[in-house]
């Protein structure tokens, strides 16, 4: 047999053992009972290959969330002993309609080659050993699913999960060099499909946001968990919400009649111009973006109004003439 | 440290006899290995390691006792392990955060059982339903196509859209044969098989102007097929030409956005990179590289470079008149 799968048959009886005992079970006990360990011949080798075996199995366990006791039983026991308690263990009862667990299966599919899929696969494991059905064959076509490729969720996520401070450098858009960011991690936000930080920027002493995608580097936890507590009335989509889109700003542009139909979806037209062209109005929270899609229109559209956006797009045309100069 | 498939098979040894217990007449291996998400080999090393398992002492009452008949097998001892290990706190979140994100997805029939759902799994996960998760996923719920979408889905009927294209800057009508929904990075996409192109499309849902469910039933043909969505939403044909960018910073985006080859770091502009992208649709191509305002410069085709530069100077003209 496999190193690993006699490990794992350790572990499962280990687990048994220890489940089934009211009583602290010493080391001592456990390495006489439990098959698979160093037996005790009395050399201090053997010993110390049990104790390094025990301690790894220990980790082990606690790591998959099992909920290992060290305690006495009695007074006149001479060191610690070890239980499961099994209300700690055991997943309570729960039961679900058959909707409703249809409604977990095509809820776990967000996570599908997403960030959490290890764990929404092993969640889905449990409620299954709990006796619920969940068929996720079935059910209604939808399919929701999340970018995959972001390397600064995991330690974001672990972060704010444990509570612990977080730094990293962060790109601003707009500069060149990172910036050394340190943080207390609120929590994780996909908005729109793109994933922010939300948490209390210490340098600054205010709520910040952060696009994750601009993270440098991988960000690293200091300090114990725990360290805070996130306000008791976050929404962390509001935040984000509030952060991406702000101001409402009024657009003004003129369009060649039959062209820019994309701008003419969301706009209010205002009527013709004196030159024949159709004069739209528009509304946006991100002016930049409008004039990135502005410019994207050539000639097909001009600006009017306001003159920040106008000259906006003019810088952008600028560069994109300078192109042709260089190629 | 755990190697995570030690995890992942710890997970499951202790969930497997549970399971069985909970399914007193039996289970076909092939169902338990799909139940698992594992192969019937795997499925049956589990088992086979669980059968020497049992209570300290280990004589013959003591071990994990199962009963294998045919292609069935259920267990006539569990030594103890009648329950699953309790939730992860990542499983928890996992679990909480995509019954929330669901519940934000507007009209959907579903929304009462997805409510208990939540309720009943939260408390079984020791979490109340209203704290706080470390992850919230927040999906745009305003496409007001969605629901005739879903409707036409749900009766397997054909659709009559309106939808606009921007490579084209076109509005566009055709009847399609809905398959499936798809929400992917925060965007909804309607997968269906277009009669007009005669070929499986995706259609973005904010695209879409107008949509009506029709009487005749929905029939896309056995070549249409679903998109396996691992290679990206864009898969553009192998053969097509490439076109190559040379991204500054802010542009850099682009290479996470869209499938790029030939990825190269360079130092003109500062911190840039240079990406080839292969497209059959060059104004596509025009319309990407002139949002970008000048982010982005065009190495090759030639002919592209001069054809945005030339339409941003007759766009400088108009601005000095």
């Amino acid at each position: 047999m496999h190193v690993a799968a006699k490990r794992a048959e350790r572990l499962v009886n280990l687990v048994i053992a220890l489940l089934g005992t009211r009583q602290y079970v010493s080391a001592a006990k456990i390495r006489d009972t439990v098959p698979g360990y160093e037996p005790d011949d009395g050399t201090e080798r053997a010993d110390e290959a049990f104790k390094r075996m025990f301690e790894r199995d220990k980790a082990e366990l606690r790591e998959i969330g099992v909920p290992l006791e060290t305690g006495r039983t009695s007074a006149f026991d001479t060191e610690d002993g070890y239980r499961i308690a099994r209300a700690e263990y055991e997943l309570p009862e729960i039961t679900l309609t058959g909707e409703e667990a249809a409604a977990v299966g095509l809820a776990l599919r967000l996570w599908q080659s997403a960030q959490l899929a290890g764990a929404a696969q092993s969640a889905l494991v449990k409620l299954r050993a709990a006796g619920i059905e969940v068929d996720q064959t079935r059910g209604i076509p939808i399919q929701p699913r999340l970018d995959a490729g972001e390397p600064a969720f995991e330690p974001c996520y672990a972060a704010a999960r444990d509570r612990r401070e977080l730094t990293f450098d962060y790109r601003r858009p707009d500069a060149e060099q990172a910036s050394r960011r340190r943080v207390q991690p609120w929590g994780v936000v996909a908005w729109h499909g793109r994933w922010y930080l939300v948490g209390h920027d210490l340098d600054r002493q205010a709520p910040r946001v952060f696009r994750l995608s601009r993270v440098t580097g991988t960000p690293r936890p200091s300090g114990p968990e725990g360290a805070f507590e996130p306000p008791a009335d976050l929404d962390l989509a509001a935040v984000v919400a509030r952060q991406e889109g702000r101001e409402e700003h009024l657009v003004v542009v003129r369009a060649r009649p039959g062209t820019a139909i994309g701008l003419r979806r969301h706009a209010e037209p205002l009527g013709p111009a004196d030159d024949g062209d159709d004069r739209l109005q528009l509304r946006t929270t991100t002016p930049w973006a409008l004039a990135d899609e502005l410019a994207s229109y050539g000639p097909d559209v001009l600006v009017e109004a306001p003159q920040r956006v106008r000259e906006a797009v003019v810088d952008r045309l600028t560069r994109l003439a300078a192109m042709g100069e260089t190629a | 440290m755990t190697t995570p498939s030690t995890a992942e098979r710890m997970t499951r040894l202790l969930a497997l006899v549970p399971y069985l217990q909970a399914r007193p007449d039996g289970v076909r291996l092939a169902d338990a290995a799909a139940d698992f998400g594992v192969p019937e080999s795997q499925l049956r090393r589990d088992l086979d390691l669980l059968w020497v398992c049992g209570l300290p002492g280990h004589g013959p009452g003591d071990l994990i006792d199962l009963a294998f008949e045919g292609d069935r097998v259920r267990v006539t001892f569990t030594a103890g392990m009648v329950r699953p290990l309790k939730l992860s706190t990542d499983e928890a979140v996992a679990l909480i955060v995509a019954l929330r994100t669901l519940l934000e997805l507007p009209g959907l029939a579903e929304g009462e059982a997805v409510s208990r759902a939540l309720a009943k799994v939260s408390a079984a996960a020791g979490h109340p339903a209203e704290v706080a998760a470390p992850v919230v996923v927040s999906v745009d719920a305003r496409e007001q196509s969605l629901a005739v979408v879903r409707d036409g889905l749900e009766r397997r009927r054909a659709l009559h859209l309106h939808y606009y294209v921007p490579s084209r800057d076109e509005r566009t009508e055709r009847t399609v044969d809905p398959m499936r929904l798809l929400l992917v990075d925060g965007h909804w996409y309607l997968e269906a098989w277009c009669r007009n192109v005669e070929g499986t499309r995706l259609f973005r849902l904010d695209r879409i102007d107008d949509v009506t469910v029709l009487d005749e039933p929905a029939a896309p043909p056995p070549e249409a097929t679903e998109r396996d969505l691992d290679g990206g939403l864009y898969q553009p044909p192998a053969e097509a030409p490439l076109v190559r960018l040379r991204l500054a910073r802010t542009a850099r985006w682009v290479a996470d956005y869209y499938p790029v080859e030939e990825q190269s770091e360079v130092s003109d502009p500062p911190g840039g990179l240079v990406v080839g992208v292969r497209t059959s649709d060059l104004a596509w191509a025009r319309r990407l590289v002139a949002s970008l305002g000048g982010a982005a410069t065009v190495d090759e085709p030639a002919e592209l470079a001069a054809q945005v530069a030339g339409e941003a100077r007759s766009a400088l003209a108009r601005y000095a008149d």
